[in-house]
């Protein structure tokens, strides 16, 4: 994982450690150039140079490291191997493949060993786009490779200059080959290398105006995120942000999904890893693990390739919009990057910020949100990334300055309430504090795509929600016999927008996905049995009455069917008939 | 070995000598005193000017004519099987007046992190006869779940009866008990001891005590050699073993200690920033290996200061851990053992060793919807307290007797009853049949037909 050399390799020795924070004299570096320290050849990144002090962060474990050992400057900055083989691999945080540290050094993590983010051996076919004579830039395909049921499409790497294509050859090639020669001599494998710290440019960034799917009702139905938008998912411990950015890395409705564990539990990456080989893509019937690239740097993996890792995570996601696709990438948690900075920055001794962080905190944080976004690529087509950053604020306060550094970039907030997961009301999003600013540039699309109601009802059912909180408030100082008799219909129908619409079980095997359309008609019922219940109390029927209607029992049966329609209209029926029979008695 | 006598400055357990050859970073370091004592640490930070040494045991007696030995590696810990039986303080050493350890290997206490592509899915159900944890927290081998208590509350008696008592359903395999006790009270320890003397445990327990007036900075080492002597048997001789560290609290008091004494800029509470990574490395280090007979299970306990669950120990806790089982106050005080608030709690391994193919069909869901009447039962206790009982409608009334019905029934065991899954479950659908049939949306159709009260002994319609 290195690129573009800068001058000439450099040898120094080693004059200080203090854990993962290492010193270095007679080295000449620049920032961000990437070292091997010691005997062992660690790998480090320069983070600090103070006369004559050249300061090395270092990705592993440097116990037994002794001043005077050598260091070596490879003059290249940390950077990511991109090209076919990514999908379906899972990397720790500096993109070496775990399966292949495995096999080289057991099953423990231990040092000192290299290993390439790519296959270099494995030949893959490659199909030319581009014949002899085409014009092609940085950015132009030139080529495709059917890496599993997604099209890998080759490119001329993005900082490349135009050229004409001399020879573009077509067959099996390791990533390593040349594949396409240019009249100027200039020869392009399959493989590029991109510096993780550095956004890969586009042409033009657009404001996103669809979607992305997840299949959460309280996401799509009520706080939607846009393909190429960004989202953070705040919460204590415990109450579901592995289990929601899971159900987003299953269910979104992206081509391709980078899932970044960052500081998070080994048991929780291993769950990842044996479920979702197992689980199909609705759209494509394939395995999901097909369109998804894994990153795992768990909490005991060294902290500083813990620091790389969403920049890795980043890159990877970048590389495959610029091929046109829409990806999605969810990191895990981004409070575990920023304690990462934390850590390196206290051993670097610098002036700390807000509770111990760098002051260069949300400058970071807002440079890796700002990476994502709807694109016009480089070669003319439409991709995106979208960023769903989870955030785990230490004792569940929203004030930290994580969570607040990220709220300041974020168009979505889906905020984890840990009283609601108590109660095991999962997802576990308070529907009162979270928000999306997307809605209106959406708007268009659920009016076209589901509904031309479906905006109305939603407004709708986010005024019962919000009426619901503030009756409760009385309800909690009088009881809830004390409240006018309309307004005991709104509590029934606000509770039952909770729980049968916004709960949504994750483990059942229909429940765990619910598509926009099932969405719309479970609301609609919903609203109709509003309706209903009004009339009938504006006729005189007690709310005790209405609420001992029978019909809406089976209505939360509903989520756990797959064939649902005959059932709802059943029940639609019911209430129907059991209302008019209610208000005929009155 | 070469002796240096250059300390140069003594500040609480750190020691800074100078003009040294290259000394490793983390190596062993031995600092010998006037009289011949021979006290241990580790070198902590080290340039070609200065080297810094924390010392894990108390500095007295340490002066600048002390002697300064490198031993020129990290520090290893001899591992055997006849460790099994054996009492070793909290720095290792054999305290039960035993012979030493016949090592068969010796490894490195920091143990390196697990692949997570080498991890096998722990998916196995432990039952620990305790209807909290199995029906609602269920605990799979190879977790790591910790007791989150408080001062003054009967955490130590729980942990004992889990120890006892938890077994897996037709399982096969050799167990441990590796126990690391850190700062706690003699009296606490000998009510471990005598428990596990009285149940015949000891015999294939190993025991690491740093007791309250052993110096604080052991406690640094005190829990990675009870892992690492878990490792060695779990990994290399294929037992199953359950780890409790007690108490993580005075672990975490020994890091702010060190901390401090290196005027490190701390974090919240004066913790060190590192804390989350630091108790990564400890509770990390649980797990299934694939391809490897053994299994680690950990049951780290420790008390909330204060009672308060966002302090940063049981807060960074929270976030490595796979879950947490809550010691509550309050049940303590109406007097219910175990006094487990299932409502905070939590396993986050559960659905991965709960179904039809481990406990029963009905698991998940029966659990589900004793959580939301439990938790509905128990908010409307504090509207009780304002509007009075009349005021409430005949379903809050209903679900307010649940949640007395849950904590008297479910909740309350006793300290030897040792419940089987199934007859948790069936008390959990017994307790739920006091609610209408229509309230329980969290079950589908189906299973409330199979094993709601009501229905299951109905004659089935044809």
């Amino acid at each position: 994982m290195e690129v573009k050399d800068k001058k000439s390799k450099e040898s120094g020795i080693l004059k200080r450690i203090a854990g993962p924070v290492v010193t270095a004299v007679n080295l000449d570096a620049h920032m961000y150039d990437v070292v091997k320290v010691g005997k062992e050849e660690l790998m480090g990144e320069v983070i600090k140079i103070s006369g004559e002090d050249i300061i090395i962060q270092v990705y592993e474990d440097t116990s037994g490291i002794r001043p005077g050992e050598p260091v070596i400057n490879t003059g290249l900055s940390l950077a990511a191997e991109l090209g076919p083989g990514l999908l379906t691999s899972i990397y720790d945080g500096i993109q070496r493949p775990l399966s292949v540290l495995v096999d080289k050094m057991g099953d423990f993590i231990q040092r000192g060993v290299s290993a390439p983010g790519l296959s270099h051996e494995k030949k893959w076919t490659f199909k030319p786009t581009v014949k002899a004579g085409d014009k092609v830039e940085g950015g132009t395909i030139i080529g495709e490779v059917q890496e599993t049921n997604i099209v890998h499409r080759i490119m001329v790497p993005p900082t490349a200059k135009p050229g004409v294509v001399k020879t573009i050859k077509s067959g099996d090639f390791t990533v390593d080959e040349t594949v396409c020669i240019l009249d100027d001599g200039r020869e392009f494998p399959m493989i590029q290398r991109w510096p993780v710290r550095v956004p890969r440019p586009v042409k033009e960034k657009k404001n996103p105006t669809i979607p992305l799917i997840t299949g959460q009702r309280i996401l799509d139905g009520l706080f939607p995120i846009a393909k190429g938008g960004t989202a953070a998912i705040p919460g204590p411990f415990g109450s579901g942000k592995t289990v929601t950015q899971q159900q987003l890395a299953k269910w979104s409705d992206a081509e391709i999904v980078v899932y970044i564990g960052c500081g998070e539990r080994g048991n929780e990456m291993t769950e990842v890893l044996t479920e979702f080989p197992h689980l199909e893509d609705p759209k494509s019937g394939k395995p999901l693990m097909e369109r998804t690239v894994l990153i795992a740097n768990t909490s005991n993996m060294p902290v500083a390739a813990r620091e790389a890792s969403v920049y890795t995570g980043i890159t990877i996601a970048e590389y495959f919009r610029d091929m046109g696709y829409d990806v999605s990438l969810m990191a895990d948690s981004t409070s575990r990057w920023a304690e990462a900075m934390r850590e390196i920055s206290s051993r670097l001794e610098e002036m700390p910020g807000e509770e111990g962080y760098p002051a260069y905190l949300a400058a970071r944080l807002s440079e890796f949100y700002e990476r994502a976004g709807l694109v016009k690529t480089l070669n003319d087509r439409s991709g995106s990334v979208s960023v769903i950053g989870a955030v785990s604020p230490p004792g569940g306060d929203f004030s930290e300055p994580v969570t607040q550094g990220t709220l300041r970039i974020v168009k979505v907030f889906w905020a984890l309430d840990a009283k609601l997961s108590q109660r095991r009301h999962f997802p576990a999003i308070n529907w009162l504090n979270s928000y999306s600013l997307y809605l209106d540039s959406l708007h268009d699309w659920y009016d076209k795509e589901v509904s031309p109601e479906w905006n109305k009802i939603r407004s709708w059912a986010m005024e019962v929600l919000q009426k619901e909180a503030e009756l409760q408030e009385i309800v909690q100082l009088v009881g809830s016999d004390a409240l006018p008799e309309a307004e005991q219909v709104t509590i029934e129908v606000a509770r039952m927008i909770r729980e049968i619409f916004l709960q949504q079980n994750a483990y059942d095997a229909v429940d765990t996905f619910c598509d926009m359309k099932k969405q719309y008609d479970m609301m609609k019922t919903i609203r109709l049995y509003s309706d209903l219940a009004y009339a009938a109390q504006a006729a005189g029927v007690s709310p005790g009455q209405i609420n001992a209607t029978k019909s809406k029992n089976d209505l939360p049966q509903i989520k756990f069917i797959k064939d649902y329609k005959p059932a709802l209209q059943k029940i639609e029926k019911e209430m129907d008939a059991e209302f008019t029979q209610l208000r005929s008695a009155a | 070995m070469k002796e240096y006598r250059t300390i140069n400055k003594i500040a609480g357990p750190l020691l800074f000598v100078e003009k040294t050859e290259p000394i490793g970073y983390g190596e062993l370091v031995n600092i010998v005193l006037y009289d011949g004592t021979i006290k241990r640490g580790q070198v902590l930070d080290t340039s070609d000017t200065l080297v810094v040494v924390q010392v894990f045991e108390t500095t007295a007696g340490i002066g600048k004519d002390s002697g300064v030995r490198f031993t020129g590696e990290t520090i290893k810990m001899p591992v055997g099987r006849d460790m099994l039986g054996r009492i070793l303080s909290g720095g290792g050493k054999p305290i039960d007046g035993g012979p030493e350890i016949v090592p068969e290997k010796r490894l490195d206490i920091t143990g390196a992190a697990i692949n997570p592509w080498a991890r096998a899915s722990p998916n196995e159900f432990i039952q620990t006869g305790i209807s909290t944890i199995d029906g609602t927290n269920t605990l799979v081998r190879g977790q790591k779940l910790p007791i989150f208590s408080a001062a003054g509350l009967p955490h130590n008696t729980i942990a004992l009866q889990i120890a006892r008592q938890a077994k897996v359903l037709g399982g096969k395999g050799e167990f441990a008990v590796v126990f690391a006790a850190m700062g706690i009270t003699k009296e606490e320890a000998n009510y471990f001891m005598q428990d596990f003397e009285r149940t015949g445990a000891l015999e294939r327990a190993v025991v690491f005590l740093n007791l309250a007036d052993d110096p604080a900075v052991e406690r640094i080492i005190t829990p990675r050699l009870a892992l690492t002597t878990a490792e060695y048997l779990a990994f290399d001789v294929g037992m199953h073993v359950l780890v409790i560290l007690t108490d993580m609290t005075n672990y975490c008091e020994a890091l702010r200690q060190i901390g401090a004494a290196r005027e490190e800029v701390p974090g919240r509470r004066g913790y060190p920033g590192y804390m989350y990574t630091d108790l990564a490395g400890i509770y990390e280090r649980a797990g299934i290996v694939k391809g490897k007979k053994g299994s680690i299970t950990q049951f780290p306990i420790l008390t909330m200061p204060g009672d308060d669950i966002t302090h940063p120990i049981p807060d960074l806790t929270g976030y490595i851990t796979e879950g947490q089982i809550v010691v509550s106050r309050e049940l303590h005080r109406k007097g219910i053992y175990p006094p487990i608030n299932v409502l905070p709690s939590l396993s986050r391994l559960m659905n991965l060793g709960i179904g039809a193919k481990h406990t029963r069909e009905d698991h998940k869901k029966v659990s589900d919807q004793l959580y939301a009447a439990y938790a509905e039962g128990n908010d409307l206790r504090g509207l009780v307290a304002i509007v009075g009982k009349d005021a409430l409608s005949e379903r809050d009334r209903m679900f307010l007797e649940f949640a007395d019905l849950f904590e008297n029934r479910f909740v309350r065991q006793g300290l030897d009853e040792d419940r089987t899954i199934q007859g948790t479950l069936d008390l959990g659908w017994e307790l739920l049949s006091t609610l209408p049939v229509e309230q329980l949306v969290r079950i589908d159709r189906d299973l409330i037909n199979k094993y709601h009260p009501k229905f299951r002994n109905a004659p089935k319609a044809t």
